[in-house]
């Protein structure tokens, strides 16, 4: 198990420095951030000061150098824009968007899996027939669209729930979460849905594929020949197998969640990451950019790294051919 | 004398397809006597696995029991909800499975198996339940069975894995076990193993057993009684010595000469000419008439049982008469 997680960590070193050299020569590409920082009057000495200052003027691999010496003592430079360090900034949006993210992940487990169990047990259902279409759907319809749709019928038409925003934030564990108040779930349920959408559909398609898939095995006759409840079919001897996939698939789209959130967060005004990203790639904010990205990729390879050994507690198999390896 | 621990009388289970209907058990009747063994012989598609099926209530659609009568210990199973039915499986009616290696959920380990087993009919502690996995594993033959409980199927071999589902039919000593091939998945050599454990297991605790089977060597060996199916409908019944050196009904004498041992080596074996019908388009009268040497025009009705002696055949020109001593 050690090994194994030694190499995923090499790997995960290999993948961090390829990331960091293609967000450089990105940034690099894309324009020249000076004209960002400069009013519009100033003159040519003055854009010449600015760029001496920030090391503009020297040649792009030198930059690089610098900015690979920087990355290596942990430090991703000082935002151009506000002046102040980019990972601070980054990390102090953090809680903010991993909140929204694992509001959705839990709306697309709670949601999703029963559906999808239902459709699976009763594929003929006329509800079942609804809950795949409806799943479609959820496929199909852009985030975006979805997110003005819902803020139209819950906070315009019917005035339920608070269109943008994030409620009252409370401080526990050094955590910072929103989820304790009323008022903090009703700003959050709505971008929440907006962004676990996709998932839901997901875990819906997923879970009637495997329900459908086990409920044919000789283990699920067996079982009922033990005189087992249905209930106890279902919820252990049917779940248990096709948890298998969906906890793999789940924790790769919670990486996702996280990075996507930029659609959403800005839809909502969710004061998150992703927001942030925007702002600093319209201003050409490469520190803020790099910083964002490293924290993404970083979470990435996290969450790949707990599936693998969630993967290997739920299937004994896994666990086994690991040990003979 | 006791009565019969199940009786089958007239049973009709029909599968419902889209293209016709499958009649694939149609008025099967057997009795089977406490501490029995009774060898269900036939083809691949003759019936007999829906037949157990169907006694242990477990056809799903787009099949159903449609006729008929099975009484388990006296009480009626067939038109039991659900819930009626949940109480009897496991319970006074175990079933073995053909493949050991599909019957064990591979994510739950042995001891979640056999435990829920035990609770699903018993209220008694965890830790009771427990001793007695532990002890039926013992039975089986499995070494070391308390610790045995911790591990998962794919640590076991496949005889293993059989002799595992074969404890757990046990757990509740019922009075009768339903079991469908269950050594035809294995190799000979464990084969006979698993057989001589199942016949000394019954013997001691006077569970009756019906062994479903295409293997005339291992009903020879182990059942007491045979029936031997073809088409949905059971041709011929009676005891298993009987049956196998004086077979009456055209096609058991065809199933006992189309094994091998029977021939000088080298000489070319007998085979039934023609195969199984489909179920969708039988015909009319005696199913097995398109095959059978001897059919002649009285066979397009359908032949009713002859009883004869113990014995029961239908067939209006039985190749041995029933009793003659050989």
């Amino acid at each position: 198990m050690l090994a194994f997680i030694l190499r995923r960590l090499m790997q995960a070193v290999f993948v961090v420095v390829a990331m960091v050299v293609l967000v450089f020569f990105g940034t690099y590409v894309i324009g020249d951030p000076v004209w960002m920082m400069v009013p519009g009057d100033a003159t040519i000495e003055q854009v010449g000061e600015v760029r001496r200052t920030f090391g503009f003027d020297q040649p792009v691999y030198v930059q690089f150098l610098h900015f690979l010496g920087d990355v290596v003592r942990g430090e991703f430079g000082r935002s151009y824009v506000h002046g102040t360090s980019a990972i601070a900034l980054i990390l102090a949006r953090m809680p903010a968007t991993m909140e929204l993210a694992f509001a959705a992940l839990i709306l697309a487990v709670v949601i999703g899996l029963p559906l999808g169990l239902f459709a699976g047990l009763k594929p003929e259902h006329p509800a079942a027939r609804a809950i795949m279409a409806g799943s479609i759907l959820g496929f199909s319809l852009p985030t975006f669209w979805v997110g003005l749709m819902l803020i139209m019928l819950f906070s315009v038409m019917l005035g339920w729930l608070p269109a943008t925003g994030r409620g009252p934030v409370v401080s526990i564990f050094g955590l910072e979460t929103s989820m304790l108040s009323l008022d903090g779930w009703r700003h959050l349920l709505l971008p929440a849905l907006n962004l676990a959408l996709l998932k839901i559909s997901l875990v819906i398609r997923l879970t009637r594929s495997g329900t459908r898939e086990a409920a044919l095995q000789d283990y699920v006759k067996f079982a009922r020949a033990k005189g087992l409840s249905q209930s106890r079919i279902v919820g252990v001897h049917i779940l248990k197998n096709i948890l298998i996939p969906i906890v793999t698939v789940l924790g790769l789209e919670f990486g996702s969640l996280v990075a996507f959130s930029v659609v959403t967060e800005s839809i909502f005004a969710w004061p998150g990451m992703g927001k942030l990203l925007l702002e600093a790639i319209q201003r050409l904010d490469r520190p803020l950019i790099v910083a964002y990205v490293m924290v993404v990729v970083l979470l990435f390879v996290t969450i790949n790294l707990i599936v693998d050994i969630l993967y290997s507690a739920l299937d004994p198999r896994v666990r086994l051919s690991e040990s003979e390896a | 004398m006791a009565g019969p621990v199940l009786a089958v009388d007239n049973l009709a289970t029909h599968f419902f397809t889209r293209d016709g209907v499958v009649k694939s058990v149609d008025g099967v009747s057997f009795e089977v006597k406490p501490g029995e063994v009774l060898g269900l012989v036939g083809e691949s598609g003759s019936g007999k696995s829906v037949t157990g099926f169907s006694i242990l209530g477990l056809i799903d659609p787009p099949g159903r029991i449609v006729g008929g009568s099975i009484q388990l210990n006296g009480e009626e199973l067939v038109g039991r909800s659900e819930s009626e039915m949940r109480k009897v499986r496991g319970k006074s009616l175990a079933m073995i499975f053909q493949d050991p290696m599909m019957t064990l959920n591979p994510v739950l380990r042995i001891d979640t198996q056999m435990i829920e087993a035990v609770l699903a009919h018993d209220a008694v502690s965890e830790k009771a339940a427990r001793a007695r996995a532990a002890e039926a594993l013992g039975m089986v033959g499995i070494p070391a069975p308390e610790e045995r409980l911790f591990a998962y199927p794919h640590q076991f071999s496949g005889g293993m894995r059989q002799r595992v589902a074969i404890a757990i039919a046990l757990l509740h000593r019922p009075s009768l076990i339903i079991a469908d091939e269950p050594t035809t998945a294995l190799d000979v050599t464990i084969q006979s193993q698993i057989l001589a454990e199942v016949q000394r297991i019954c013997a001691e605790s006077g569970t009756a057993l019906v062994w479903i089977t295409h293997d005339l060597a291992v009903v020879a060996g182990l059942a007491d009684r045979v029936a031997v199916m073809y088409a949905g409908r059971i041709v011929e019944q009676g005891g298993v010595d009987d049956v196998l050196d004086r077979p009456c009904h055209p096609y058991t004498q065809g199933l006992i000469g189309s094994v091998p041992g029977a021939h000088p080596a080298g000489a070319r074996l007998h085979a039934i000419p023609g195969s199984t019908p489909s179920l969708k388009h039988l015909p009319q009268g005696c199913a097995f008439a398109p095959r059978c040497t001897r059919a002649d025009a009285a066979c397009a009705v359908a032949p009713p049982i002859t009883m004869n002696q113990g014995r029961a055949y239908r067939c209006f020109h039985p190749a041995a008469q029933a009793g003659a001593s050989a």
